[in-house]
């Protein structure tokens, strides 16, 4: 069952093209590592993915829905109800956290799903205790953001994109921001979640954890996908000139 | 301090038009200035660029001048607001603008990435506004918030120049009647107990808010 079909992405800033017809289908329970110089796009596409950022040209389907098409010239965008829907069906994990500072950790967890999804808040709460429990963060359900740590920080808010009961989770640079001791406990998340199943698309600067979770590696640079393929096939036997060129410098 | 007990009534009384006054046009113009702040940072560049000509329109002259204008300008166009109307219309739109420019401050400071975080949630505009944005937003201004609260408390004098009976006119009748100055004292007691209220509310509710920083 594809998860999600995305195909011929092409985005425009201005007059510069940063995608330039990117395609990626994604099964159920798989877990693709973007990587690629910054400036490749990688971030984009995967906002793309979610209306973070509109396209220009292009086909998304999430769970068999379309999110948006493209017919002769116009990009056309699901109804807002859809658009919605299929929105909260991806969790998303940003570089910066981006924790609501004024609530605290409970009520970023049960935000999303009391406003947006209607669910009844005791239910919420229950389901919001667990995941704080899994991600190791119990004792802090209390405590406002700018307490914790930023590998808690982020731990927060992997909970509360849980939180929402998501299909998919959109990961965009999740450990490119914090102190290099808290990357572990992230990524270890992270890797607990890809043991359950669930469907993760993942840009990452970490070649370590793309290599030993992802299940597929998609390199981008220049705005196209150069090289994609198993994590053992990129890494160790490359043959693309941009993907040895970029592995030389970030595996030294 | 005999005289002082005497007037103290009659003080009172003209107390209670500035109040009258004052609570008016708080009670009015943040809402209206939120509105107007909401209008200002949305993405029609018309409803902007009407907003910062009113806002240049009210900050750039004086209250003074707005309160004569919607006194004695209006009813050129047949519309007629008695004395203590005219003076809190000017006085909501005067306050308004200088509201609309907090918020905006206030709102352009949240980052991105919040609006960012509340779209992943589903939010739209409206719960994003309200659940996120805003409540983060009182935080950042109640010092200025609090800066406008107290010249208004000194502003409400300028109903003066419409004949209003409000603390200053009372205190200046007194002046006159008894040729005393001691109505001027008695009157700027009242008006430093008003200001120091209002610092001491705003101390706290700085506080409150701040509950959730570092």
């Amino acid at each position: 069952m594809k998860k999600i079909e995305a195909h011929d992405i092409h985005k425009y800033f201005g007059d510069l093209e940063v995608l330039k017809g990117i395609n990626l289908d994604v099964e159920e329970g798989e877990v693709i590592a973007v990587i690629g110089p910054s400036g490749s796009g990688k971030s984009t596409f995967l906002r793309c993915l979610n209306k973070l950022e509109t396209i220009t040209r292009g086909n998304i389907l999430v769970d068999g829905k379309s999110f948006v098409e493209t017919v002769g010239d116009k990009v056309r965008y699901a109804p807002e109800d859809v658009q919605k829907e299929i929105v909260c069906s991806m969790g998303m994990v940003f570089q910066q956290f981006n924790l609501f500072p004024h609530m605290t950790v409970l009520e970023n967890l049960i935000e999303g799903p009391i406003q947006v999804q209607k669910r009844k808040r005791a239910e919420v709460v229950e389901e919001a205790e667990r995941l704080l429990a899994k991600v190791g963060l119990s004792e802090k359900r209390d405590e406002y953001p700018s307490r914790l740590s930023g590998g808690q920080q982020q731990r927060v808010a992997i909970a509360r994109a849980l939180c929402m009961n998501p299909e998919i989770m959109l990961f965009d640079e999740p450990t490119s921001a914090l102190d290099p001791e808290l990357v572990g406990e992230v990524l270890k998340t992270m890797k607990a979640l890809a043991e359950e199943k669930m469907t993760m698309i993942v840009v990452t600067h970490e070649m370590g954890f793309a290599r030993e979770v992802a299940t597929r590696v998609m390199f981008m640079a220049d705005g196209i996908v150069q090289v994609e393929g198993k994590p053992k096939d990129v890494f160790d036997n490359p043959t693309n000139e941009r993907l040895k060129a970029f592995l030389s410098v970030v595996l030294k | 301090m005999d005289y002082v007990i005497k007037i103290i009534p009659q003080m009172i009384a003209g107390c209670e038009m500035t109040f009258q006054v004052f609570i008016i046009t708080i009670l009015l113009s943040i809402p209206l200035g939120i509105l107007l702040a909401l209008g200002r940072v949305s993405k029609f560049k018309f409803l902007q660029s009407i907003i910062g000509l009113y806002v240049w329109i009210m900050r750039g002259t004086p209250l003074m001048l707005q309160i004569f204008f919607v006194y004695f300008v209006l009813p050129v166009f047949d519309i007629r607001l008695p004395d203590f109307h005219s003076a809190v219309v000017a006085f909501v739109l005067n306050y308004a603008a200088y509201f609309c420019e907090i918020f905006r401050a206030g709102i352009q400071a949240i980052p991105q990435g919040q609006y960012e975080a509340a779209h992943t949630l589903g939010m739209n505009y409206l719960q994003t506004m309200k659940r996120i944005v805003l409540p983060q937003v009182f935080r950042i201004i109640l010092p200025p918030i609090s800066n406008e609260t107290i010249t208004l408390v000194k502003d409400t004098s300028l109903v003066y120049v419409l004949a209003m009976n409000d603390l200053m006119r009372t205190a200046r009748n007194l002046v006159q009647r008894d040729f005393s100055i001691i109505p001027f004292i008695v009157a700027a007691v009242f008006y430093l107990l008003a200001t120091l209220f209002f610092t001491v509310i705003f101390e706290r509710l700085e506080k409150h808010f701040s509950r959730y920083d570092k």
